[in-house]
């Protein structure tokens, strides 16, 4: 399931084929599955006492046509925050049809030296399908068009690679949280359009008016070797497990949850780590903010190269994230305090 | 004075304003019809009147500083929660929520001719190892200054401010329509003192939503033009309460502006007119909230906004509370 869910077609605004491999896998354990008009998927699973929303987006960053030159190169902007230095050269898919094309850039035998040396915006690149000309081109692609990156899924058993990581690995937790029974009434939510602005999370958090949310994330590591072994921060690292938010820019976790989920952790003997304060924001920013107010919390697997063609996360930490996950929602269940 | 002195030196920085509810919270109960704590933690005083719904806020968080990461040697780095300037840090005083007090200061090698940056900042608490260190404090904890209130003739200062004398000025309000008859108080009125503003105005997003109030009114600082070589702006530390026309994010609506210019011409309250090109207030979520409320501010004029060491005029605080007092009992329109 991880494999297709990292290999599925899904980049800010075009997300059906995510969450109809999803719903497939939750549907038989779940009361009943809805999507909203905005292309949110919900899971509903018990019909009474506290109402606890958990939300994953099923969105990734990917790429949108926006012109197509005389000479059927097409250029495209970002969908989502990706860094420009990771795109130059790599291989994409564009549309659900999946046409493959690449990155191209300035050839290095006919760039002078400093142009070797300058970081080029997205903007001054280009995808290349092959194309004749404009009219070849457009008889495959238009205007508008989604385009994400060509990553196979691979693994080794100890980590496993591949794109998307953000936040299929979500997903994929939710998903097998669905086939748990709790004494509460469960709102899984796969939401749209997160890596543009948390706009999915937004309706949703709206619609669905919780006791309290939790964001179930992923998170860009930090734990790369570092200049002359400065004394300076690192985390999260690969490996130590789940990372639990105290606060980042999109919200203010609420303190009796974070301290739930830290107390949680403790008492089941589950490795975390705490996640950097002020970096970063997800799905719990927009949701906390719906109403009159909802109390939200995020826990994330620590993913390397997240927002690129290609991540590195580990077995290890998602088994502990998948873990941890449900003993949490118990413990809200049992200890948080509803208005 | 005494109150206003308490409410700035207390620690109460974003998403850790449970201290300031407390203070709040003991002056007021008994002066309001009931209080309440929503679920993002504002409180919400209710004084019933007849007339329309208005809901007057001030926010009760400060800025402060957040534990990113303790080193080998017990240093603590930090992120900025809300507008923190890295020029105004180094050697000031913080304090955490347990009382542990720590110092800003820099790294110095190489640092000298560089504009200074969080990153080349940590916090000192006097700890000798990692260990000693998140004894006291971890990850995640979060910082605010530390710094006694002090009367200068006329002039307060005193860290937070922004916006305790909001806060202040609130809870003056309450005990002066206390002490008219309650048949006179022209609206339904809902005292919000507001969470999370330093960051994105976040309680009062949720607050209005709640309350659904028909007028909205925020009561917070603004900035001052009345310093050497500073910015333009036509505001001056003492010339009275500030009736604010604009700000980066909300254009005061004109049933507002002009009821607060007549009500300060009528009762001779000194006012002074507030165009703000920096910065905004609670008042700029609460008039787009549902279906929109028209919505003001009254600034009480600060100077060093968002520093351990900020100036007021007592007089301002004054004009700020009696405007205040006039434009909620008197019935809108």
């Amino acid at each position: 399931m991880l494999k297709e869910l990292s290999e599925a077609f899904g980049p800010s605004g075009a997300e059906c084929e995510v969450q109809s491999l999803i719903k497939k896998a939750v549907t038989g354990h779940v009361d009943r599955t809805f999507e909203d008009d905005f292309g949110n998927l919900y899971a509903f699973k018990g019909k009474k006492g506290k109402k606890i929303m958990l939300v994953a987006h099923a969105d990734e960053v990917g790429l949108m046509i926006v012109g197509i030159e005389r000479s059927g190169t097409l250029r495209f902007k970002p969908v989502g925050g990706i860094d420009p230095r990771v795109l130059p050269g790599k291989p994409v898919l564009l549309t659900k049809d999946r046409i493959p094309g690449v990155i191209g850039h300035k050839p290095e035998l006919f760039s002078k030296p400093d142009e070797l040396r300058k970081i080029v915006p997205a903007e001054s690149m280009f995808i290349d399908i092959g194309a004749s000309s404009k009219e070849d081109a457009e008889k495959q692609v238009r205007l508008g068009d989604y385009v994400i990156f060509d990553t196979k899924f691979t693994d080794d058993g100890d980590v496993f690679m591949g794109k998307a990581f953000d936040d299929r690995l979500g997903c994929y937790v939710l998903a097998q949280l669905a086939k748990k029974e709790f004494d509460a009434q469960i709102v899984l939510v796969f939401s749209v359009q997160e890596e543009v602005g948390c706009r999915g999370a937004k309706i949703a958090g709206f619609k669905v008016k919780p006791d309290c949310a939790l964001a179930v994330e992923v998170t860009s590591t930090n734990d790369l070797p570092l200049d002359g072994e400065k004394d300076i921060n690192q985390a999260p690292f690969l490996r130590k497990g789940p990372a639990i938010t105290v606060a980042d820019q999109s919200v203010i976790c609420d303190r009796d949850l974070v301290n739930a989920i830290v107390e949680t952790a403790l008492e089941k003997r589950i490795p975390y780590q705490m996640k950097p304060p002020m970096v970063g924001g997800t799905d719990a920013g927009a949701v906390h903010l719906q109403q009159g107010g909802i109390k939200a919390a995020v826990v994330s697997c620590p993913v390397r190269y997240i927002h690129s063609p290609c991540s590195i996360a580990s077995y290890a930490d998602l088994g502990l994230l998948e873990r941890l996950v449900p003993l949490v929602v118990t413990k809200f269940i049992e200890e948080i305090k509803c208005n | 004075m005494q109150l206003i002195k308490r409410l700035c030196e207390a620690y109460g920085p974003t998403g850790r304003e449970d201290r300031i509810r407390d203070i709040i919270r003991s002056e007021i109960k008994g002066l309001v019809l009931s209080l309440k704590v929503d679920t993002m933690g504002n409180l919400i005083a209710h004084v019933p009147g007849k007339g329309s719904k208005v809901m007057v806020c001030a926010h009760m968080d400060e800025i402060g500083l957040i534990v990113t990461f303790v080193d080998r040697r017990g240093f603590l780095r930090f992120a900025p929660v809300g507008g923190v300037y890295a020029n105004r840090l180094v050697a000031a005083r913080v304090v955490f929520e347990n009382g542990t007090i720590g110092i800003v200061n820099q790294e110095t090698r190489n640092t000298q001719d560089q504009a200074l940056k969080f990153d080349k900042l940590f916090i000192d608490i006097g700890a000798s190892s990692k260990k000693s260190a998140e004894a006291k404090v971890q990850v995640g904890d979060i910082a605010a200054f530390q710094q006694t209130a002090l009367v200068v003739g006329r002039r307060l200062v005193a860290k937070a401010m922004d916006d305790r004398l909001g806060c202040y000025v609130l809870i003056e309000a309450i005990r002066r329509i206390k002490k008219k008859r309650t048949g006179r108080i022209g609206n339904n009125l809902y005292f919000v003192f507001t969470v999370q503003e330093e960051i994105g105005l976040r309680g009062a997003i949720t607050s209005t939503y709640g309350i659904q109030p028909d007028y909205g009114l925020s009561v917070d600082v603004t900035m001052t033009g009345d310093t050497p070589e500073c910015e333009k702006m036509a505001i001056q530390l003492g010339e009275g309460a500030a009736i604010k026309v604009r700000d980066r994010m909300m254009i005061t609506h004109p049933i507002i502006k002009n009821r607060l210019v007549s009500l300060a011409r009528r009762r001779r309250i000194p006012y002074q007119l507030e165009v703000l090109e920096w910065g905004t207030t609670d008042a700029a979520v609460m008039q787009i909230s549902r279906q929109g409320v028209p919505s003001g501010t009254i600034s009480v004029p600060l100077r060093y906004v968002h520093s351990t060491s900020e100036m007021a005029d007592l007089a301002d605080v004054e004009s700020a509370t009696r405007l205040l007092t006039e434009f909620l009992t008197c019935t809108i329109e």
